[in-house]
């Protein structure tokens, strides 16, 4: 059996000693819960809009084997190159192919979530091409060699005045300022001369419209529209859960997701690609690819009831409501999705045995599921996993039962057999009013709860019994 | 405030003080019977009660939960509303037992039994039409919603309304007061060191508003709150709502 992977817990009590994090996720976290709810005034518009992008969502995966190939076909017919990819090496290489055949050594780099699953920058560094990020966020996180923390705002976890000294010491030339306006100048002067220069542009894709073969991305910084315009040949990447059936989709669906991300009514950009430069067109990429990745993403697909999770839209908004999240950050997540959408997607594509600890980050206080805007219940996922890690259905999930743990399951009958049977629920709790103060505070368990709290004091009396003395009936 | 049963209100309903009041908080769950008595309702316990089963179910030993569920079914035999002076116990069972039964021939015995549970505060506004005259001296006081009552049962302003009725209380809002408090039954245990901090930062800004009270629908959430406090040493002093309203009408008053 694999060894099961304790590294979320680890990694969570050590970003929680970092004061200067958790200053920064608070005091940021509070603006984007604060913008959000700012965008969403009526709270009626909210439920119908939430549950209008959940059936828009609903509708594609029910169709989705159908609207693939449609969307595929569409999509030939309109000059693109399309590819399928099960696995992250499986995309890599076709990437790589791509890149060798053009003889690109250089590409250009839109926001992808799904380039961070594999790891793609890395892998194409290995292999001789230069991937430069061209988000600011992404740039930031790349010039200090770290991952995305958030997926809409990667370098969330850094201040500027983090960001100033990162810019001085890896920018030639650039002095130390605190000043947004300059910082955002300074990326800017670097990015724009890749911009005209790289072989390739990349990019993610937000929504991909199977009805007319139209890519769908959105951004405010105008490099997405750069790195998918500029270069010769532009490859997007997208997970296959990002397929809709209608181009009119698109409207409520980038409704609720800037509003529910950044707070904006709308992004600066919307960008609908439709297929490389045509013959009388002056501009525009020569050659346009479509990976479109798996990576565990059709075994969620065959339960129902798991499934809801490929309803995402990647706002972030679970995270930056989540009580977990603003207290460690997204590293602490191991994997490339963090926050309450981590703890559903990571352990289903790595595996419960890799990624199962993280099922317990969470509360269940419900908040993600609350403001998700196209509704999927995650605390009621988080809960479907953790039996799951236990007790499997029948090969649901990657490493289902792989964290079953014996001396829990003779706490959960114990407990079970006391609490469904009133004469030993009585008798237990007699005993625990009788011994429990003297309890030690040391014992596992109390020991945790002591960190920071006073021992709970058992009653001398049960409600059962103060209320018989008061004349309540009691049948 | 009426004794006699006015038209739509319940003669007698049942109470489901939750395991946590019976071992830890027997007055909390009392001070609940006696606003419900004063409001005009004949008040019936049953002693075959125990728990909503919910540790179980969210640990994911959805078994054992169902097991618990069904003792809890056999318990409340009549067809009167159960009241529960907890919304994160109301909401295991009414969101969760259809769930937890979902696809099983019990699901109809299961769903007309959560069709009859409400939480506390809910039911005093809504079913009872509660009128509260404040006896008390003046306070300042705020409030911690718990997260199961505002997500699963949908009870946000029913408690605070309650507040806000009384004439010598200031309802103070503290800082994310809709922000969990850390408790989350197992995962205070099992993350220890992030249940800390978010009740840390909780105590924080509940002693921030200047309140020298702090009310919840939730014991659960109390526990952890009160708790966090007394070990801080915070000037504040941690109550169920059924509590601090009983006392501020005059407990025993008529």
């Amino acid at each position: 059996m694999p060894e099961l992977s304790h590294d979320f817990e680890h990694a969570a009590v050590e970003a929680l000693g970092n004061k200067q994090l958790r200053t920064n996720l608070r005091r940021v976290m509070t603006g984007l819960i604060n913008k959000r709810a700012a965008q969403f005034p009526d709270f009626d518009e909210l439920q119908a809009l939430r549950t209008r992008g959940a059936a828009i969502k609903d509708r594609a995966l029910a169709k989705l084997p159908d609207l693939l190939v449609q969307l595929e076909q569409n999509l030939i017919a309109k000059g693109f190159h399309v590819h399928w990819a099960q696995s992250v090496e499986e995309g890599n290489k076709i990437i790589l192919d791509i890149l060798k055949k053009a003889n690109a050594r250089s590409i250009i780099k839109g926001k992808s979530m799904v380039s961070e699953e594999m790891h793609f920058n890395h892998f194409l560094e290995e292999n001789g091409v230069k991937a430069l990020e061209s988000d600011l966020g992404e740039y930031i996180i790349q010039l200090a060699g770290e991952t995305p923390s958030h997926i809409v705002m990667p370098a969330i976890h850094k201040n500027k005045d983090q960001i100033g000294k990162l810019f001085q010491e890896k920018i030639d030339g650039q002095p130390y300022t605190e000043d947004p306006d300059e910082l955002t100048a300074a990326a800017r002067r670097v990015l724009r001369q890749l911009f005209a220069s790289a072989d390739c542009g990349f990019s993610g894709v937000n929504f991909a419209a199977a009805d007319t073969g139209t890519l769908v991305l959105i951004s405010n910084e105008g490099n997405g529209r750069m790195s998918t315009h500029l270069p010769s040949m532009h490859i997007a990447l997208m997970g296959i859960e990002k397929c809709i059936e209608r181009l009119e989709d698109v409207g409520p669906l980038i409704s609720l997701a800037c509003r529910s991300a950044t707070g904006q009514p709308i992004t600066t950009y919307v960008n609908m690609i439709s297929g490389p430069r045509k013959s009388n067109e002056k501009d525009g990429p020569k050659e346009v690819h479509l990976v479109l990745l798996d990576n565990g993403r059709t075994k969620i697909y065959q339960d129902p009831e798991l499934r809801e999770g490929l309803r995402c839209i990647r706002c972030a908004a679970c995270m930056n409501h989540c009580p977990v999240y603003t207290r460690i950050g997204g590293h602490a997540y191991q994997y490339t999705y963090p926050g309450p959408i981590g703890e559903v997607l990571n352990p289903q594509m790595q595996g419960i045995e890799k990624a199962g600890d993280v099922l317990h980050a969470s509360s269940l206080c419900g908040r993600c599921s609350e403001v998700c805007p196209v509704k999927i219940p995650l605390a009621d996922l988080i809960v479907r996993l953790r039996r799951e890690a236990i007790r499997p259905a029948a090969d649901a999930v990657k490493g289902g039962g792989s964290r079953k743990s014996n001396m829990e399951d003779v706490i959960w009958f114990g407990w079970k057999t006391m609490y469904a049977s009133p004469l030993l629920y009585r008798w237990g709790t007699w005993w625990l009013r009788k011994i429990g103060n003297f309890m030690p505070a040391g014992i596992p368990l109390l020991k945790q709860w002591t960190s920071v709290r006073s021992k709970p004091q058992f009653a001398s009396r049960s409600i059962y019994d103060l209320a018989r003395e008061r004349g309540i009936r009691d049948e | 405030m009426s004794k006699s049963p006015l038209p739509g209100r319940p003669e007698t309903v049942y109470y489901f003080p939750t395991c946590l009041i019976d071992l830890f908080y027997p007055e909390a769950g009392m001070a609940g019977i006696e606003l419900l008595q004063r409001a005009g309702t004949k008040v019936v316990m049953p002693t075959k009660q125990s728990c909503c089963g919910q540790p179980a179910r969210n640990c994911g030993y959805y078994e054992e939960a169902r097991a618990v569920a069904r003792a809890q079914l056999a318990a409340f035999p009549n067809d009167w509303p159960i009241v529960v002076p907890s919304g994160s116990c109301a909401g295991m069972m009414k969101k969760h037992y259809p769930e937890l039964f979902a696809g099983t021939p019990e699901l109809p015995k299961i769903q007309a039994f959560c069709d009859r549970v409400f939480e506390l505060t809910w039911f005093l506004v809504h079913k009872m039409d509660i009128k509260l005259v404040d006896k008390g001296e003046p306070i300042k006081v705020t409030w911690h919603g718990s997260c199961h009552s505002m997500r699963e049962m949908g009870v946000i302003e029913e408690p605070k309304d309650l507040l806000r009725s009384l004439s010598n209380v200031t309802l103070l809002e503290a800082e994310h007061e809709k922000e969990c408090c850390g408790f989350g039954g197992t995962f205070s245990v099992r993350l220890p060191e992030v249940s800390a901090a978010m009740v840390t930062d909780k105590v924080g800004s509940i002693v921030a508003t200047g309140a020298t009270e702090v009310v919840s629908g939730d014991m659960g959430c109390m526990m952890n709150i009160s708790g966090a406090m007394k070990k801080a040493k915070a000037p504040v002093r941690g109550r169920h709502i059924a509590e601090f309203l009983l006392e501020r009408i005059g407990k025993g008053d008529a």
